[in-house]
């Protein structure tokens, strides 16, 4: 049996290579890049079968397996349904790097979709940050946008829920 | 169904934060060996394998192929099964439907985790979407966090209500030999420890641990003669919902995979009121707010009545319906295992084989597995051969 007391006679290896992968954005997650840098505007896609609409837009609605087609105009901004301020620190895969902390990781319903967007929100004290809330996205400059969710700097809260 | 089929053994290793002293293959061999050993069965008699464990945690996949040697797999068929936090569940389901299918007896289930080999947090988010869900995902403790916040501004459950999940299981876990975390806890303990992503303290969540778990099924006619007292398959339900984070849970109807698994699973089992027909549980439960908002989709208590059920101690060793006599996931989380860990203690408190854990009498016995985007299976355990 081991105890924690016999580490400087085991050994540990460390590989920290780094492996690039190069992942296809598809059709309509391309537009919405697009949508967002020509028009700075969001667009969701409504499922032919149930009516729902989705935000980023994809090809298949999960729960009816239909194929969607229907791009919509949504407003760029939405009520907080769900939020976490992350205070702990850890690797981000995309960057090797701590990410930087605390951030808030935010569940948004954008007005007139059905599914919830995640983001960040530019609200780290507890007691500023509601369920409830509305928020509206702020996005980078269009020079700078480069088909990323980082386009998207982050929501910032609108108003008081209650 | 061509066949039913039992649980009669299990093996687990002594799970630890950080295991130098073994490689991966050689800590799955040690939880093989123990679940050989308690059905007195020999690696050759065993008729299949299945295998499970974190893609990208240890950064090694065909975990099928290169452990063989500490499976038992050599020159048998052997498959692996991953799917993130119900990993360890899905192995235990297909082992069984091997099992039921009626093409083989005796089929040995494994799920194990060296979560000390890689930043757990940094592999979880590689288990999110690349172009969408990765930019702001920060692993799994800020995605229950969400589920958290609406769950306290939906109910009014507070911090202390949660902390009473972990004082539980905390506690419960001094009786388990083979548990990670073994020191007693209070509510003010969870209360001071650190915030990590509002609302989960450290002590509101589960533990990185490196450790393996092994179960043998076994079918009807061979079952009793491995096991005296066997754990038999009375139900099993599996229900995933969407791989998009934002998707996966409907806050204001609580955790959908979960609830219709165990309806499903109920239903098959003739259960209609799960806190009084069922005698222990033991519940993926990997933070202390899902032992709220978890049983009242399971249907122990009513929607919004968790805290209460909880601090009225229905859960608790001697109250209505035990949950994790074993400690549960918050004392103990290698995370590969913890799902089939669920499984294995669920049978134990069948086999009676419980030691200071054990609760008096099982006949009926709940174990769940959580992983994934909200993802859920459940499988129901009897003393009865359905």
């Amino acid at each position: 049996m081991n105890t924690e007391r016999d580490y400087s006679r085991l050994l540990t290896q460390t590989f920290d290579t780094p492996m690039p992968y190069e992942w296809s954005v598809g059709v309509h997650g391309s537009r919405f890049f697009r949508e967002i840098k020509t028009h700075q505007r969001f667009i969701g896609i409504r499922c032919p079968e149930c009516g729902k609409v989705y935000v980023p837009p994809r090809r298949v609605c999960g729960p009816c397996f239909r194929e969607m087609r229907e791009l919509v105009v949504l407003p760029n901004q939405g009520t907080i349904r769900a939020y976490s301020i992350v205070n702990y620190p850890f690797i981000d895969p995309d960057t090797g790097q701590q990410r930087p902390i605390p951030y808030t990781y935010g569940y948004i319903q954008i007005e007139g979709a059905d599914n919830i967007f995640s983001h960040i929100i530019d609200e780290t004290d507890v007691a500023n940050i509601e369920v409830g809330m509305k928020v509206r996205a702020v996005f980078k400059a269009a020079a700078d946008m480069r088909g990323h969710m980082s386009d998207i700097v982050h929501f910032e809260i609108l108003e008081n829920a209650s | 169904m061509a066949q039913r089929v039992a649980i009669v053994g299990t093996g687990q290793t002594d799970h630890r934060s950080h295991r130098p002293d073994v490689s991966q293959r050689e800590m799955i061999h040690e939880a093989v060996l123990r679940a050989l050993a308690d059905c007195r069965l020999s690696i050759g008699e065993i008729d299949a394998i299945v295998i499970g464990n974190m893609d990208h945690f240890e950064s090694i996949n065909y975990v099928d192929t290169w452990s063989v040697e500490g499976s038992g797999g050599v020159m048998k068929p052997i498959m692996k099964v991953t799917t993130g936090g119900t990993t360890g569940t899905s192995v235990a389901v297909a082992a069984y439907y091997h099992v039921a299918s009626g093409l083989f007896d005796k089929v040995l289930a494994i799920g194990w985790e060296k979560n000390s080999e890689s930043d757990t947090t940094a592999a979880i988010i590689t288990c999110s979407d690349p172009i969408w869900d990765r930019f702001s995902y920060s692993g799994a403790i800020p995605s229950l966090a969400t589920e958290a916040s609406a769950y306290m501004k939906q109910y009014g459950a507070t911090q202390e209500d949660a902390a009473r999940v972990a004082v539980r299981d905390r506690n419960n876990a001094l009786n388990n030999p083979h548990a990670h975390l073994r020191r007693p806890i209070t509510v003010a303990d969870v209360m001071s420890s650190p915030m990590l992503a509002y609302p989960i303290k450290l002590l509101d969540v589960c533990p990185r641990t490196d450790g393996a778990c092994a179960v043998v099924f076994a079918a009807a006619n061979i079952a009793r003669k491995m096991c005296p007292r066997p754990a038999w398959i009375k139900a099993c339900s599996v229900r995933h919902t969407y791989t998009w984070f934002g998707d996966s849970t409907d806050y204001t109807s609580g955790l959908v995979s979960l609830k219709r698994a165990a309806q499903e699973a109920f239903q098959t089992a003739g259960i209609r009121n799960p806190a009084e027909e069922l005698d222990v549980a033991e519940l993926y439960l990997p933070y202390t707010y899902a032992g709220l908002k978890w049983i009242e989709d399971l249907g122990f208590c009513g929607p919004g009545e968790g805290a209460r059920f909880v601090a009225d101690g229905h859960t608790d060793m001697n109250g209505k319906i035990p949950v994790n006599p074993s400690g549960g996931v918050i004392s103990t989380n290698c995370i590969g295992a913890t799902a089939l860990l669920r499984v294995a203690e669920a049978a134990i408190q069948i086999m009676g084989k419980g030691g200071k854990r054990q609760v008096p009498d099982v006949r009926q016995a709940l174990a769940t597995g959580f992983g994934g985007c909200f993802w859920s299976d459940v499988m129901i355990l009897s003393a009865h051969r359905p």
